[in-house]
């Protein structure tokens, strides 16, 4: 561990958030409802929940669900105004797949998309370093890492009483010069030494080749089979933090109108439905077909890395148990058999 | 009884395009659905109390095939009630019946033992130990049972072809279900309101709840997401969010069976039964009618009487 490894007590917690509030919005996952844990902006006396990988990825900090893009009035005249996102946020416990997430949209949003790129800009990342994964999680095969600091711009991880924490940017060497963070003892970074090597997680399903493998199967029947249980909802991509699929649509409003850029999902029906009628992915196996195929195939031919981070939500929160690791390995074995 | 399952299975199958299951799923804790097409696939079905889900879901989907279907109690309901409303085809089913004890909430489960740690599950007789790499964990049936399941009425399938065990007796009048509504019911409206707009904010409209109803067959074609016209705006409010399940609710009333899928389904926690449960106590109350427990019956609105028994007219 390098030098400059600071220690964030358990108790100073609440204040270290408080003080980030007043420049900031800080999002922290709290327990929205019994096991369900959601990004929420902090309020005095909100429990953090940085125990567990919550149940949505921070995603839609960098990337709402639905934003305004612009507003249209047209009681006198007609006016346009354009609307831009506002002020600087820190997302505060998110975990390495989720920031990898993040990765994913750099690549694809960029520079270019002013929305997301102000969002990206003005946004302050720590994240706690997983040190038991649990048995969905497979960032290991795409990657990834329980440990991967890069995309953070602070890492923290839980040793007794509270954090190691360590600056991976300049923006995060900024935060760590908070009074909540204390030079931490020798003891201290020996212990989070031991913990950090005793986080095991082997990858689970050998992806060379998968891209290829892919393409090859894009007419077979193996899609239908393997999606037979599919109900093609959103769950799984909803909850993916590398799923960036937006639609556009002009509401009312009482003025006159807004333009919106809500997600979408492949795994509906509409989101291919051509004005003609015609729809190239007529049914769920289409749809998951196009899912795969995207993180494993398109992705990593047009970026280089996968579309996928291993955080398991879309194995976790599937409801009838669909498990991407077992189609990945099921693919592999259908493309060499 | 397993044995006894699977050796249906396998002879029906020969007259059969398909046989939808359960089987294992990705950890101990999770079974899963399984798609069985040939005699040798029949050994990956099993039973016990984590076979959660409706299979019921998928019959409108496969109408025009052979299908064979396992069928809980609740899940059968489903299937009759698609076949009074003339949805599917009673000769291209064949159901295979299992009697049961009721089945387990995993989000119960959850808060006793870390679920997506389990390594191990191990059954007991009417408890089951969870294994992780902190220890275990030994919990009663009872206390982590679907609420639906306490004071089941209709344990025992109400249409079969077979059955795989003995029939078990009604355990009451679905009073698991009842107790929810009337917790909701003892509110002044104002806090009512205050619960669900609590409880819909978590909605991110990702239709899990939709496309898992056994009963929700316009799947694609659904109002929510319409583009033409454009019936629901796509704001991530909880006024577009509550209308969405409104929707969902009223064009299920005296259609759902309360098999709870809907709320099983939700990644977000929303007591999304709560509300079909309150419908459904009012349809008995009102019609003195349930989904999907008498052959031949057609849902109340589905239907018109000049002047309903319980319903009084306005006097003009």
């Amino acid at each position: 561990m390098k030098d400059g490894v600071k220690f964030l007590e358990e108790g100073a917690l609440e204040g270290l958030l408080r003080r980030l509030s007043e420049r900031a919005r800080v999002w922290v996952p709290v327990e929205a409802t019994p096991g369900v844990v959601l990004w929420r902006p902090w309020r005095e006396g909100e429990k953090v929940r940085l125990d567990r990988q919550g149940t949505e990825p921070p995603k839609h900090v960098l990337f709402p669900r639905s934003e305004t893009l612009l507003r249209i009035y047209e009681k006198e005249e007609l006016k346009i105004e354009e609307v831009m996102p506002q002020g600087p946020s820190v997302i505060f416990g998110a975990r390495p797949c989720d920031v990898r997430g993040f990765e994913v949209f750099d690549q694809v949003f960029g520079e270019e998309d002013p929305y997301y790129s102000v969002r990206r800009r003005e946004t302050t990342i720590l994240t706690v370093l997983c040190t038991e994964p649990e048995r969905t999680c497979f960032c290991t095969t795409v990657g990834g890492g329980p440990l991967e600091e890069k995309g953070s711009d602070v890492t923290l991880l839980w040793i007794e009483g509270g954090w190691l924490a360590q600056a991976v940017t300049e923006r995060g060497e900024e935060v760590l010069r908070d009074e909540a963070f204390v030079e931490a003892s020798r003891e201290q970074i020996e212990k989070g030494e031991q913990r950090k090597e005793a986080v095991k997680l082997d990858p689970v399903v050998d992806l060379s080749g998968i891209p290829e493998k892919f393409l090859e199967s894009f007419t077979s029947d193996f899609w239908r089979r393997v999606t037979a249980k599919c109900i093609s909802c959103g769950a799984c991509t909803f909850l993916c933090p590398t799923c960036y699929c937006f639609n556009i649509t002009d509401e009312r409003t009482p003025e006159g109108a807004e333009r919106l850029r809500s997600w979408d999902a492949c795994m509906f029906y509409h989101y291919t439905l051509e004005a003609s009628g015609h729809n190239p992915r007529p049914t769920k196996a289409e749809r998951y077909r196009n899912r795969i195929g995207h993180k494993f195939s398109y992705h990593p031919s047009n970026y280089g890395t996968y579309g996928c981070t291993g955080c398991g939500r879309c194995i976790k929160y599937c409801p009838v148990g669909m498990d991407v690791r077992e189609i990945l390995r099921e693919l592999k074995e259908y493309a060499e058999g | 009884m397993i044995d006894r399952l699977r050796e249906a299975v396998r002879e029906k199958l020969q007259e059969l395009d398909l046989v939808i299951g359960y089987g294992e799923g990705y950890d101990p804790l999770h079974a899963t659905p399984v798609f069985i097409q040939k005699p040798e696939e029949v050994d990956r079905l099993i039973w016990n109390p984590l076979c959660v889900h409706n299979l019921a879901t998928y019959l409108y989907e496969l109408r025009g095939k052979r299908v064979g279907v396992v069928v809980k109690g609740c899940d059968s309901r489903s299937v009759l009630q698609l076949l009074n409303e003339g949805l599917i085809k009673r000769e291209e089913i064949y159901i295979f019946g299992i009697p049961c004890d009721g089945v387990i909430d995993l989000r119960k489960v959850a808060q006793k033992v870390d679920i997506y740690r389990v390594k191990e599950v191990s059954w007991q007789k009417d408890a089951f130990t969870a294994k992780t790499d902190r220890g275990e964990v030994s919990l009663g049936l009872e206390e982590v049972l679907q609420d639906k399941c306490r004071g089941c009425p209709y344990p025992t399938p109400v249409i079969h072809d077979f059955l795989a065990k003995d029939p078990v007796k009604p355990k009451g009048e679905g009073e698991g279900l009842l107790e929810q509504v009337s917790e909701l019911e003892e509110l002044s409206p104002q806090e009512r309101l205050a619960y669900w707009r609590k409880e819909l904010e978590r909605c991110i409209r990702c239709y899990a709840c939709r496309n898992a109803c056994p009963l929700c067959v316009c799947q694609d074609f659904c109002a929510a997401e319409a583009r033409d016209p454009h019936w629901i705006p796509l704001r991530d409010r909880v006024k577009e969010k509550w209308m969405w399940q409104m929707l969902h609710v009223l064009h299920l009333a005296g259609r759902c069976t309360g098999c709870g899928e809907c709320e099983r389904a939700c990644p977000m926690g929303i007591p999304l039964l709560r509300i079909r449960a309150k419908v459904n106590k009012e349809l008995k109350e009102l019609f003195d009618y349930e989904a999907g427990v008498k052959e031949g019956v057609r849902p109340p609105l589905l239907t018109y009487q000049v002047s309903e028994p319980k319903i009084e007219e306005r006097q003009w």
